[in-house]
């Protein structure tokens, strides 16, 4: 941490206190072990020939996005893997199908030389096409392998421009590989149909979107979005749910994601010893247009097929993610025995018309087995009272029984005397 | 033996009133999804910068008896179009939780400065039936994000802002029985992996790190014991009262 913010200041004081600010309480510092992989980041900046349009601050695209890579290669904190690739850098003619190959890595991801790196930035011209698609399925190749983080975070001023390749399905398959890759986009002074484009490409692999139009927006979000990739961050454990309980896979304790197709269900199945709770939840994202109105619903049922307790969620309107979820404790006596207890996720999304309905919609599972819940036998803790009624029930009952006893022992003394 | 009585319950509240947690340190950053939620303490204003349509969580601890409050203000771009923010609030489950009052989705007019968000969720129990979706002790998430908005709109930064802060309801919430473990997502590997001492878990990232700043209540202590034992005390001396009224003088002299 302290040498990020040192190298920052460096750089400007905008980006020192953007850096300082980011540095999380719970987040490991620099060179920290975590027990992970590093983090991987791949910056792909479009290098087509529109990036010569002299409309941001009085420079052209391709100088912000220059000094910009600058500032963030100076930031970067030192556990990053960081790469940079380039789309449209090197062929000028007009061929689409020579044109769309347009793509190379300018600096390989791995542990960064900031002085190479900058010399490769300064080097770039703007030039050719604007190959997204094939561009990030090559990203992501750069990327393979290790366990930490992926992310790619895509440049660009133009929409692709190699159909009939459509960069948001790229994107989705590229998410559907489970290998946890996230891909942030950012369009230098954007239209309308280039921000729907990004946004689906964001959408797709549960990244973000931003409009950029001065430099220093640039270089901080790149910055924030490097900084994100060195969060740790839990990866999860790719299963395959199954259609029946009987087939389906035993999970225990842990984060896990799967695939789940338009009207499909997902059966998992995890063992519960008696005094035992089981939690589960489960998100289902929208990674693609789906119709407004969806739902998630999350059963836990007996291996006899009774249910034992449901989860559901539903909404309407934008949204990334459903999600819903159940306890269960088991009740701990004498001749119980580990219950396998299945639980069935189904969903309720449908895409929109004209979108891909394969691969199915990302899947989340948390399951958590840990002890059961002491009982309650009273609405009140301990069965304790409370309040001014308590108070006068038990001061009348104590006066009216001190007036019995009172005269008990009056009666008693008169008893007394006249014997 | 009454004085001493009351005296210790009046420092036990005294304890309880002074627990509001002191200020941490402010997050500026939040996270894009429940995995990667940015943890925060009630109490603290945490701010974020983002685009308009990216989805900014965070997480805070919410303990039994208190009655947690979010509230959000979002500062939008100087110009823009008609755009509704809503804020969702999820419990350690991915539940939704039901907010009791507040402007949860709120619509800014085109070129609105800023638009303010609350919620103010049910009071938090220490125990409820498996088959509710009552708020319990544990992790909560806020989700804030844009809901409708132009196209031309999407992607303009924004900076968000939000505090979260609790309402301590005291023993009028004090329900019987608790958890085991609080609501938080992956608590069973957490607990796992302190048991084991297992060096390769040491120091890897966990799913929700969450504690109240002064631990999770033990689910032990409530006002109904002062409660009870005033109640008990009153009741004694009332019937002192009532046996000296028919007694009458005591015993005759001479006896």
């Amino acid at each position: 941490m302290i040498t990020r913010t040192r190298l920052a200041a460096g750089a400007c004081a905008l980006l020192a206190a953007l850096t300082a600010g980011t540095a999380f309480p719970a987040g490991a510092a620099a060179g920290e072990p975590t027990g992970e992989d590093a983090p991987k980041v791949n910056l792909v900046l479009d290098v087509s020939g529109s990036m010569r349009a002299r409309d941001i601050d009085g420079q052209s695209r391709m100088a912000a996005a220059k000094q910009a890579f600058n500032e963030v290669l100076d930031a970067t904190p030192e556990e990053v893997r960081l790469g940079i690739r380039t789309l449209g850098a090197n062929y000028p003619g007009d061929n689409q199908k020579t044109g769309c190959k347009d793509t190379a890595q300018l600096y390989p991801v791995g542990p960064l030389d900031r002085t190479e790196a900058k010399t490769a930035v300064a080097t770039l011209t703007p030039t050719g096409w604007t190959p997204i698609g094939p561009a990030l399925l090559k990203a992501a190749d750069d990327l393979d392998g290790g366990t930490g983080s992926k992310r790619i975070v895509l440049i660009s001023d133009g929409e692709d421009t190699c159909a009939p390749l459509d960069p948001c399905e790229v994107a989705r398959e590229i998410a559907a590989k489970g290998i946890g890759l996230t891909i942030d986009t950012l369009g230098l002074v954007p239209n309308t149909k280039m921000r729907q484009q990004l946004s689906c490409i964001a959408e797709a692999t549960g990244g973000t979107y931003t409009s950029v139009e001065h430099t220093d927006e640039l270089t901080d979000r790149v910055n924030q979005l490097v900084d994100r990739a060195a969060d740790p961050v839990v990866t999860p454990v790719a299963t395959e749910g199954a259609d029946r309980c009987a087939e389906a896979p035993a999970l225990k304790s842990g984060l896990y994601t799967d695939r789940e197709e338009f009207g499909q269900q997902r059966w998992y199945r995890v063992d519960v010893e008696p005094g035992k709770e089981l939690r589960a939840s489960v998100s289902v994202g929208a990674d693609r247009a789906v119709n407004p109105s969806y739902g998630v619903l999350l059963r836990a049922v007996t291996v006899h097929g009774r249910e034992i307790v449901r989860g559901e969620a539903a909404g309407n309107g934008r949204t990334d993610v459903v999600s819903t979820g159940v306890r269960y404790p088991k009740a701990d006596s004498e001749d119980a025995s580990t219950e396998a207890v299945c639980l069935q996720v189904t969903h309720s999304f449908s895409a929109a018309s004209g979108v891909k309905t394969t691969p199915g919609l990302p899947l989340e599972l948390t399951i958590d087995v840990v002890d059961g819940p002491s009982g309650s036998s009273d609405v009140a803790s301990f069965g304790l009272g409370r309040g001014w009624w308590l108070l006068g029930a038990l001061i009348l009952t104590g006066f009216l029984a001190g007036i019995v006893w009172g005269w008990l022992s009056r009666w008693r003394v008169a008893v007394w005397r006249t014997n | 033996m009454r004085i001493t009585r009351t005296s210790i319950a009046a420092l036990l509240m005294l304890g309880l009133a002074a627990a509001p947690a002191l200020a941490a340190e402010a997050p500026t950053e939040a996270g894009t999804s429940f995995r990667t939620a940015t943890e925060i303490a009630q109490g603290v204003e945490a701010t974020a910068s983002g685009s308009a349509g990216d989805y900014l969580y965070w997480s805070f601890p919410a303990d039994a008896g208190g009655r947690p409050t979010v509230k959000a203000t979002v500062k939008l771009p100087e110009t823009h179009a008609a755009e509704t923010w809503q804020i969702d609030v999820y419990d350690g489950l991915r539940r939704r939780q039901a907010c009791q009052y507040g402007a949860q989705t709120r619509t800014a007019d085109a070129d609105t400065a800023s638009v303010e968000l609350a919620c103010v969720l049910r009071t938090v129990r220490a125990w409820s039936e498996p088959w509710a979706d009552d708020p319990l002790p544990g992790t909560y998430y806020i989700r804030l994000t844009v809901v409708e908005l132009a196209t031309s709109d999407l992607g303009l930064p924004v900076e968000a802002s939000v505090r979260v802060d609790s309402k301590d309801i005291g023993g009028a919430a004090a329900v019987d029985g608790s958890l085991a473990e609080p609501l938080v997502p992956g608590v069973a590997m957490t607990s796992a992996s302190e048991d084991s001492e297992n060096a390769e878990e040491d120091g890897s990232a966990v799913l929700s790190s969450i504690d109240p700043e002064d631990g999770w209540a033990s689910g032990w202590w409530s006002d109904r014991w002062v409660w009870t034992a005033v109640g008990g005390v009153l009741a004694a001396l009332a019937g002192v009262g009532g046996y000296a009224l028919t007694r009458g003088a005591g015993r005759p002299p001479g006896v």
